[in-house]
């Protein structure tokens, strides 16, 4: 009986939470422009999207493509920038490690207007024009630190002798590194990577601070515009569904990474 | 080994220019006006500005409201799914999680759209709603994670000495969930509160949240002010982090 009223519960508070989300999918297969109304089954919005004809002209192409490159180049150069440093802040002692795990944590605690409105007055400072560059140092800044979450419990788990091994059986510390640390770390990497990439996709604020008045927008700046003219482009229906779709599966494959690598540890 | 610590160096280096020196400049920016001399004009002019203050206090407000619902919906969710008893598949557990990787702006427009089809007026009722939907996943989540590595004896042990089930959550399994509380409220109170964007979707331009009006101060050129004005918003920070204990990893490790 509990167990029934607890699974109740569950899936009541799960069709809440996805209403609006299935509302929109379900309407991302219609033509009709004003959400809302049912005009028939269509593939039509998915057609615009990948053939660029959306009214809003090449506008939204080019957003998702910024957003994509700035993602990718963050995700890349936060992974291998947090993994060096994990590898570091895991072989330091004492205050010297406290001191820049707190740093670490910092982007995290902070809200993104705040991380947005610092780098704003960063970049100010510097004289440095705003644009891509500013926004992929931004988004590296706030990527970083869950690479080095991600990749520091397996520094934990590797056994601290085997890169030890590998130096005395005569690798060089480039091999060693290439040949014995990294596959050890490489689950720690991957979702690292995948963590930090969705984060710089999903980011709104820091991007809105950051970008200049180049007219750069990402996916996220661009829908936020296009709200703010009133409704939204109908083609960001099939979008937000495709991209909801892709962040679920991405999502499993982390998680059936993570249950085999338990499984095998077992 | 002590060759390899040294490869922390670059990366604090960076933090220190990405990090540090943002956080610096807040407050640089904030104690100057705009030649650059020192003033205290701009902190003293938010305790004057009525605008300023009322946003404030109806951010405060939302965020508490937001946070107490999320608590209260979200503390049974996080034990249902971390009972092995009430809850076997691990794909509720992703569900509840997966809305906090799509980006807040999609998810509160969805909302902003569905209420508006269905109806609905937008103002406060919709705002707490859509601010619910948006963070729940947030309070879920740590709570789970603390729930799913309590050690269950400590439970089993209390049951054994007579204690009812309401004692028992009450006197162990709640105290011993705390730190998953705290961390909870700490991802959802302070991101209501700076939120930006969303609470006008959600209120078609009826309520500003504190986020809204730094950033229409930063983006009218009024730096100096919206530093203010992020400053203040960072001593709020400050304070709710050292109230709720901080340091995570050391409340963590207290739990086991």
């Amino acid at each position: 009986m509990k167990k029934y009223f607890a699974q109740a519960y569950i899936w009541l508070l799960l069709v809440i939470l996805y209403a609006p989300i299935f509302f929109i999918a379900i309407f991302s297969f219609t033509e009709a422009r004003t959400l809302g109304n049912w005009t028939g089954f269509s593939f039509e919005l998915y057609k615009n999207i990948f053939s660029g004809g959306v009214n809003g002209g090449a506008g939204l192409m080019a957003a998702i493509k910024n957003t994509l490159i700035i993602a990718v180049i963050a995700a890349a150069v936060s992974t291998l920038l947090g993994t060096v440093s994990a590898i570091g802040i895991y072989n330091l002692k004492g205050r010297k490690k406290k001191t820049i795990q707190f740093l670490n944590n910092i982007p995290m605690i902070n809200p993104d207007v705040i991380t947005g409105v610092s780098l704003f007055l960063l970049f100010v400072f510097l004289h440095f024009s705003q644009g891509y560059l500013s926004v992929i140092l931004a988004h590296i800044s706030f990527c970083t630190p869950y690479v080095v979450l991600s990749v520091m419990p397996k520094l934990g788990q590797m056994n601290p002798n085997i890169y030890e091994a590998a130096l005395d059986l005569g690798a060089t510390p480039g091999q060693a590194l290439r040949k014995v640390l990294i596959p050890q770390l490489r689950p720690g990497m991957v979702s690292g990577f995948i963590l930090a990439f969705t984060m710089s996709l999903d980011d709104f604020a820091v991007t809105f601070f950051t970008r200049g008045t180049i007219g750069l927008e990402t996916l996220s700046t661009y829908i936020y515009a296009d709200a703010r003219k009133g409704g939204l482009t109908p083609e960001l229906r099939p979008l937000m569904t495709l991209i909801f779709t892709i962040i679920l599966v991405l999502l499993i494959i982390m998680n059936v990474r993570q249950a085999r690598t338990e499984k095998v540890k077992r | 080994m002590s060759k390899r610590s040294n490869w922390a160096i670059p990366y604090f280096i960076f933090l220190v220019f990405f990090v540090v020196l943002p956080l610096v400049l807040i407050v640089v920016y904030s104690l100057q006006d705009g030649n650059g001399g020192f003033t205290m004009s701009n902190i003293t002019r938010f305790f004057t500005d009525s605008d300023a203050l009322n946003t404030f206090a109806v951010s405060i407000e939302v965020a508490v409201e937001n946070t107490l619902i999320c608590l209260l919906l979200g503390y049974p969710a996080a034990y249902i799914l971390a009972d092995k008893n009430l809850n076997k598949s691990a794909v509720t557990v992703i569900l509840f999680i997966l809305p906090m990787w799509i980006n807040a702006l999609m998810r509160t427009l969805a909302t902003a759209e569905l209420f508006n089809v269905l109806g609905f007026t937008l103002g406060k009722g919709t705002l707490l709603f859509g601010m619910v939907y948006d963070y729940l996943p947030f309070m879920i989540y740590p709570i789970y994670n603390v729930l799913l590595k309590m050690d269950n004896s400590y439970a089993e042990a209390a049951a054994d000495l007579g204690a009812t089930p309401t004692q028992v959550f009450r006197k162990v399994t709640l105290p011993l969930s705390m730190p998953g509380i705290s961390s909870g409220i700490l991802m959802v109170f302070m991101p209501t509160v700076s939120t930006f964007a969303i609470s006008e979707f959600l209120t078609n331009n009826k309520i500003k949240l504190f986020g809204t009006i730094i950033q229409e101060n930063i983006n009218s050129s009024m730096w100096n002010y919206g530093a203010a004005l992020a400053l203040i918003m960072l001593v709020i920070i400050g304070l709710t982090t050292v109230l709720l204990g901080g340091d995570e990893r050391e409340v963590e490790g207290g739990t086991i």
